[in-house]
């Protein structure tokens, strides 16, 4: 595996927002999930759980619900009384209207997804149509007293249950009338505690299903307004249900962390008589979880503690293997970090502002596993605060560490950072030119003397940077067929020729950067691409795909390399196939060119393409074993994959020089610190 | 008649009251329901209304295993034993009504409504070792009493040992199995197997194993409990891959017995605890607790009307409980810890064996009815359940004559120092109670190792003395003092009188001589013998190099004795007057027990894996009664308690067993006895025969028996069908006397072979034979009148070993020349040292 320096960062105060709402839309295979800091993230399915697209927050739009509604749009409503309609393509909140209801707690979608049902503080249920581009009032039900905070559609779209405070009501659509008011609270007549119905959910059958703040979940005849079952699943708060499909299986969130399913099973075997059972149960999560999802396969919840968690259920799952695995999902799928490799600064990107430090240094040498003491600790150089409420897309520093350039959705700002001794100015480059905002990744050149921008519509902006402070627009790279989709992973090449970008329908185009022209394309793969990167020395494109396959692309050949064919034929270990995390990021030793080094949140890795491929039954993850056997043993024992999982979770891995790594760690255990206390919960006592 | 009768070794009560599930019969109108629980051997049943034993069924020659009410009959109830057999009784009567013999050893007993005639047994696997497999038995319908059940057919392989590891479902619909990780159901329509199994690594730290299963009365649910403390329920476990599972967690250790309540809304779990907890709607928030129900819950089981439910516990005890989970009656057994410590003493006031109960608790157990009579509380400090916790235990206990008095010791056992407590109290005639009198902290320095009052009953309260020896190298001697501070609430309290040592060595026995005059103490290797009046050291005895490990006077025409064991191997016998050693043996002894009513002192020696015990006078060398082998297991302690009135014993050999009877406790804490008479014989009510007689068919051979019966009216036919099969050659005299004869004073075997071979050949006249045989006894028991009664209780004990004399005919047995030879041989061995 060779030895390395390793900087082993833990300075990256990153706290990820907690999960606040999940929409899944069945038939994209697609997951929407709000964080309580307004980002919308979309989760791929199909595509290996990857968190395909992101929109960052803006802290005047918080999200409170999110719905899929006629096809792929996606809806979010939130406390600032807005409905947004986000564009998927651009990555940005596309259009707003009012709810003229105060804030809104509460939305959903019908069945055909053409009507929007919104829940407000002041007690109204509004209808929204659908329209293209955009939606449009159409009218309000009936108006009660309490905030409307929970929402659900009869599957025939004739009625919505609405959870309330202490209440639940049933309107029937059409004439907008309040046909049922069911007291929640009524059997707990001496408490005086109000029951806050957190979640609601309306079944073909007619039986609404609440959860509420007494850790209840009910079963209700809506016509009747009767009780039909009634389930104790917690001491704390029920804040979240989903129900399958099928509506034979319930899922439901607790404030303690744990997740329920309950089942609809016969009573007797062949009888007809079915009632629901709880199940399972989970505990995946430390805290509120404040969203489920149920999929055909699956269940999935989110919780304040910023985790999804994507549970399958055994019993749906065909054969063992890859879709079987539990997913806790706690890190984005990208880069936070750049790093600076001849200055050796890092920049961390937080959701409003940037850090820059300077890593630490030592003189000492020491043998393998030794912790060499520092003689210059990691120093905190800068932190730049973006203004406004919108929060930051993407961010760089340049590889000689003078120029940082970040975006947010409406400004682009490039900075020039000069290091006078220990001390540091850094200063707002002035007039830089207007681009198609927002700019979704940023990469410096190698010499650091130019600035390539991934804008929207798979475009790509080649700045040039001025000394001392100024920069100016070369080109603008654009896919010869056009694309829709916006630019999010660039990759370029050392000697400054090359520029390869990826956009949302996963397409890579490879621009030739000297002649402004583009080059060729990849052949797509049905797969998103979660990392690039150029060799320094053969100008080979190395890509990362999200199904953990990997591929090598010849530029100046503009073919397949033999290695990448040789990949192909022979097939990747199981191991590693089976992998849950994306690789985020690829890097190349030039000492070692045939070393390609790679990262994903749990381990690290050195591929060797001179060694032959692991078949299925060696053993992947072999450094340990290998270290204790004798040279001759060894060698017969060497892979490609050199695989290292001492740093957990890994958010960043870069080659500094040839013998120097820098490893950004972020330990689950600092992001407990930072989290709000647990609800108190004995273990034993009655 | 011929052979001796041999003493037999009895379980004597205090046996588990754990070995399966107890039952509840069905309510009948006048008393209401009564509980049937197995006990050892027996099955017992209480009225649960008084708490009271109505009747011992004994006739299993083995532990009951299970017990199961009739489905088809609420007046029967059968029990399934590890002797092989399945018996059918009725409880009312306490008749056997069948017995069916299936071969193998029975672990477990499940009935079904639904079948009509058999039930479900669990079997050990024939040639391989720990598998057992559940195999349903066709209870034949034939007449006769007793039956083969050969009509096995296999249900499920590989099932759990226990009976709490098979379960069946709703209606007898399936079956349900648990052991290790895996559950099996059976379906017995469908005749389908599904399996499911956990896996082992899940849980953190804890194991999942199955530990027992119940299944829901009505709906298709199964309980699993595990040894992690969890409780799963299973749901659509006729689906092999969509079944579905909930769990409840409150039990922090081992779930050790699941029940669902008659109509399945609620279950009933137990476990170490020793809380019950009641599950409502299998929901994981709605559960209520019966907590400290004394010790670990063994089983649980439910009346049929669901109003009662009762649980057993490992201290021996049951527990009734209504169905509102209100603590309602407790019947309790000898409770068994793990080290008894206070040794076996005898209660004089209430004859009752004194032990270590409860931790910190004296119990109190009345043999005759095998029933705690109470729980003395002597620590009186909350006892934590915490492993590697050191708490203060009880020690020592020593009564007074009248047992007026009780002196306790209780010690923490802390490596350094140990915290040592010497309390006495004093016995209450208002309140029927001990009452705590003097506390002495720190009596000792080290270790309390003995402690004895000295009794003189003709004497008053203040000539009481109490010696403790300790390790300390001192013994103390405590005497009452009045009691001058007029606030003081008592009378009289315990003071140190006099502290006496010998050349530093540590204390480790005392004892008073039967008048109180003499009071031995011994010091490692010497016993010294001091003046109870003026505390002079009289004498010293030793037997080097052995340390002396158990003293104590001779009683009654022996009181010139001294004896002692030591622990290389010697019993010792000074004589006190002459003040020389009058005899010794090599012998190991371990316990060393007079008999406070008669002369007779009882040793228990151990060597290479059977204890032997050897009772003797202190006058003479030779024992009146040795038997080897008295049982595998080491025997711990032994007690003599006195009987109520004495008892009629038919030979000399006996009459150490007339005045009292000894009881011994061993190392897998069974107490046991002595008794010339089967206990069987005792509890079995007259109505019993004649039940049997008339289920006897007709035949010649019943013609003969019965007239047989008719002469000796005692009888018991229930082991008529084994008479015929077991011919205990050993039994003859002539094989016991050679084989017991110590090694070094045999004649040659040349000489010896011919008088064996010729008593291994049957004789061809019977009748001479008999004649001499006759002959040969009264010889043997120097011509002493035999009467009519002994000669029955002859009779009783032999009903196993030589029974085929009761048909008529004859074991073989030594001529009386070959006899006189034998016992020529032996007479001619001064001691009855045995070399081993």
């Amino acid at each position: 595996m060779g030895e390395f320096e390793v900087h082993r960062v833990r300075f990256f105060g990153l706290v990820p927002a907690g999960v606040r709402c999940l929409a899944w839309h069945p038939r994209g295979g697609r997951l929407a999930l709000a964080r309580t800091d307004g980002t919308v993230e979309i989760y791929n399915f199909a595509a290996n759980y990857f968190q395909e697209k992101v929109i960052p927050g803006n802290e005047a739009r918080s999200v409170e619900a999110l719905c899929w509604a006629a096809g792929e749009r996606l809806f979010g409503a939130g406390l600032g009384g807005d409905i947004t309609e986000y564009d998927l393509a651009r990555l940005c909140a596309a259009r707003s209207v009012d709810g003229c209801g105060g804030p809104i707690w509460s939305m959903a979608a019908n069945s055909s997804g053409t009507q929007l049902a919104i829940g407000c503080e002041d007690g109204s249920v509004k209808l929204f149509q659908v329209v293209p581009g955009g939606i449009e009032f159409e009218r309000n039900l009936d108006r009660r007293k309490g905030r409307i905070l929970c929402l659900s559609w009869h599957p025939s779209d004739t009625h919505i249950a609405a959870g309330s405070i202490d209440v639940l009501r049933v309107f029937n659509v059409c004439s907008g009338q309040t046909v049922q008011r069911i007291m929640v609270n009524y059997h707990v007549q001496k408490v005086k505690r109000e029951c806050i119905v957190w979640s609601i959910a309306f079944l073909s059958s007619g039986t609404v299903v609440t959860s509420d703040s007494f850790g209840r979940v009910q079963f209700w005849d809506w016509e009747q307004g009767t009780l039909l079952e009634s389930h104790t699943v917690s001491t704390s708060a029920v804040l979240s249900l989903a129900v399958s499909e099928k509506e034979d299986s319930i899922v439901v969130g607790t404030s303690t962390g744990a997740t329920y399913q309950f089942q609809l099973l016969p009573v007797k075997m062949g009888s007809l008589e079915k009632r629901w059972v709880r199940t399972k149960p989970f505990q995946h999560h430390t805290h509120d979880v404040r969203a489920v999802a149920h999929s055909s396969m699956a269940l999935i919840s989110g919780g304040l503690d910023a985790q999804l968690v994507i549970r399958p259920l055994m019993e749906k799952v065909q054969k063992k293997g890859y879709d079987a695995a539990l997913r806790k999902i706690t890190f984005p799928h990208r880069r936070l970090v750049s790093c600076a490799r001849k200055a050796r600064l890092l920049l961390f990107q937080f959701s409003q502002h940037l850090e820059l430090w300077r890593l630490g240094s030592t003189d000492e040498t020491g043998k393998d596993g030794e912790v060499l003491p520092l003689c210059r600790m990691p120093e905190h150089l800068v932190q730049l605060k973006s203004k406004g409420p919108e929060h930051i897309y993407c961010s760089c520093v340049s590889p000689c560490g003078s120029w940082v350039a970040y975006s947010t959705a409406s400004r682009f700002h490039l900075y020039r950072v000069q290091y006078e001794g220990d001390g540091v100015s850094i200063k707002k480059v002035p007039k830089v030119p207007k681009l198609l905002l927002p700019a979704y990744q940023l990469q410096f050149s190698s010499d650091s003397g130019s600035l390539f921008v991934a804008s929207a519509r798979g475009s790509v902006h080649v700045l040039q940077l001025l000394e001392p402070g100024g920069c100016k627009h070369l080109h603008t790279f654009r896919p010869p067929s056009g694309s829709p989709e916006a630019v999010y992973l660039l990759a370029s090449s050392t000697d400054g020729h090359w520029l390869a970008a990826v956009s949302g329908d996963w397409a890579i185009h490879i621009y030739n950067v000297k002649c402004f022209k583009h080059h060729c394309t990849v052949p797509t793969y049905t797969c998103a691409v979660t990392a690039l990167a150029i060799h320094p020395l053969t100008n080979n494109l190395v890509i990362a795909y999200s199904d953990q396959q990997l591929f090598e692309f010849s530029i100046p050949e503009k073919q397949y390399t033999a290695w990448s064919r040789m990949v192909q034929n022979f097939g990747l270990h199981k191991v590693w196939l089976e992998r849950d995390s994306p690789i985020t990021h690829i890097t190349f030793n030039p000492k070692n060119p045939s070393h390609i080094l790679l990262h994903d949140i749990y381990m690290f890795c050195v591929l060797d393409k001179s060694l032959p491929l692991p078949d299925n039954s060696a053993l992947l993850m072999n450094q340990s074993t290998l270290k204790q056997l004798p040279e001759t043993a060894r060698q017969r024992q060497l892979h490609a994959f050199k695989i290292c999982k001492k740093f957990q979770p890994l958010l960043f891995a870069d080659l500094l020089d040839e013998n120097c790594l820098v490893m950004v760690e972020r330990p689950i255990m600092d992001i407990k610190t930072q989290l709000p206390l647990p609800i108190q919960q004995k273990k034993f006592g009655t | 008649m011929v052979a001796p009768a041999t003493l037999r070794v009895v379980r004597c009560g205090g046996s588990t009251l754990h070995g399966a599930r107890a039952v509840f019969s069905a309510d009948s109108k006048q008393v209401g329901p009564y509980l049937l629980c197995a006990s050892g051997d027996f099955v017992k049943m209480y009225s649960v209304a008084t708490e009271e034993t109505l009747r011992v069924m004994g006739g299993h020659a083995d532990l009951v295993t299970g017990i199961q009410l009739n489905p088809h009959n609420h007046m029967q109830l059968y029990s399934s034993s590890l002797d092989g057999s399945i018996k059918l009784w009725d409880f009312m009567d306490g008749i056997p009504i069948k017995t069916f013999t299936v071969g193998s050893k029975l672990l477990a007993l499940y009935t079904l409504a639904s079948s009509e005639d058999s039930v479900f047994v669990v079997i050990p696997k024939s040639g391989e070792r720990d598998t057992f497999q559940l195999v349903s038995v066709k209870l034949t319908k034939a007449a006769g009493q007793d039956l083969e059940a050969k009509e096995l057919s296999v249900v499920l392989h590989g099932v759990g040992a226990s009976p709490k590891s098979i379960a069946f479902g709703r209606e007898g619909e399936y079956v349900a199995s648990v052991k290790e990780l895996n559950l099996q159901v059976y379906f017995f329509k469908q005749k389908q197997l599904n399996r499911f199994s956990l896996s082992a690594m899940k849980t953190k730290g804890g194991n999942n194993h199955f530990t027992c299963v119940a299944c829901h009365p009505t709906e298709d649910c199964i309980a699993t409990g595990h040894a992690d403390g969890k409780i799963r329920l299973w749901r659509n476990f006729y689906h092999k891959k969509e079944y579905t599972f909930s769990t409840l967690h409150w039990h922090h250790d081992t779930v050790m017995d699941l029940a669902f309540s008659i109509e399945g809304t609620s279950l009933l779990s137990g476990g170490v605890e020793s809380v019950l907890v009641l599950w409502h709607n299998e929901s994981d928030c709605r559960k209520d607790f019966l907590p400290r129900l004394g010790s670990a819950i063994e089983y649980i089981s439910m009346s049929s009307d669901g109003a009662l439910c009762c649980t057993l516990h490992t201290d021996n005890r049951i527990t009734i409980i209504n169905s509102n989970l209100r603590f309602s009656k407790s019947i309790q057994g000898l409770i068994k810890t793990t080290d008894v410590k206070t040794g076996l003493v005898v209660d004089p006031r209430t004859k009752a064996l004194v032990l270590n109960g409860e931790p910190g608790h004296l119990q109190f157990y009345c043999l005759q009815s095998d029933q705690q009579l109470f729980s003395l509380d002597i620590v009186q400090r909350q006892y934590i359940h915490q492993a590697g916790l050191k708490q203060a235990d009880l020690v020592k206990v020593a009564f007074s004559a009248q047992g007026k008095w009780l002196a306790t010791v209780e010690e923490r056992d802390e490596v350094t120092d140990p915290e040592l407590q010497l309390k006495l109290w004093f016995y209450d005639e208002e309140t029927q109670s001990f009452k705590l009198n003097t506390r002495i902290n720190t009596p000792h320095e080290d270790h309390i190792t003995d402690m004895c009052f000295r009794d003189m009953d003709e004497l008053e309260d203040d000539s009481l003395i109490l010696v403790t020896a300790g390790r300390d190298c001192v013994f103390k001697v405590w005497m009452m003092v009045e009691d001058t501070d007029p606030e003081a609430q008592q009378s009289v309290s315990w003071n140190c009188d006099f502290v006496g040592s010998y050349h530093n060595y540590q204390a480790t026995n005392c004892c008073f001589s039967e008048d109180g005059s003499l009071l031995a103490v011994s010091f490692e290797e010497t016993v010294t013998v001091w003046d109870s009046v003026t505390w002079d050291l009289k004498c010293t005895f030793c037997h080097p190099p052995g340390k002396i490990r158990n003293i104590c006077f001779g009683r009654l025409t022996c009181s010139k004795y001294l004896i002692g064991a030591t622990d290389h191997g010697f019993l010792c016998c000074w004589n006190l007057l002459s003040c020389a050693l009058e005899w010794s043996a090599h012998l190991n002894i371990l316990i060393l027990q007079p008999d406070p009513l008669s002369e007779y002192i009882a040793a228990v020696s151990w060597l290479s894996k059977e204890s032997s015990l050897f009772v003797f006078k202190p006058n003479e060398p030779r024992p009146i009664y040795i038997q080897r082998n008295l049982c595998k297991e080491k025997i711990q302690l032994a007690a003599f308690v006195p009987r109520d009135e004495p008892e009629t014993v038919g030979s000399e050999k006996y009459l150490w067993l007339r005045r009292s009877q000894l009881f011994f406790l061993t190392d897998t804490q069974e107490l046991m006895t002595l008794s010339a008479k089967s206990l069987e014989e005792r509890l079995t009510p007259s109505s019993k025969q004649l039940a049997v007689e008339e289920s006897l068919p007709v035949t010649p051979f019943s013609l003969l028996l019965g007239k047989h019966r008719r002469q000796q009216s005692q009888e018991d036919i229930d082991l008529g069908k084994r008479v015929v099969r077991n011919k205990h050659e050993q039994d003859s005299p002539a094989v016991k006397e050679l084989l017991h004869t110590p090694a070094h004073v045999l004649p040659s075997a040349s000489f010896l072979c011919p008088i064996f071979v010729d008593s291994l050949l049957i004789s061809k006249e019977n009748k001479s034979a008999e004649v001499a045989a006759d002959e040969v006894e009264m010889e043997s028991e120097k011509a002493e009148d035999e009467s009519d009664e002994e000669r029955d209780v002859t009779e009783m004990e032999q009903e196993d070993t030589s029974p085929m004399e009761l048909l008529g005919e004859m074991t073989c047995k030594l001529s009386k020349s070959q006899e006189k030879e034998l016992r020529k041989i032996r007479k001619m061995d001064y001691s009855w040292i045995s070399a081993f």
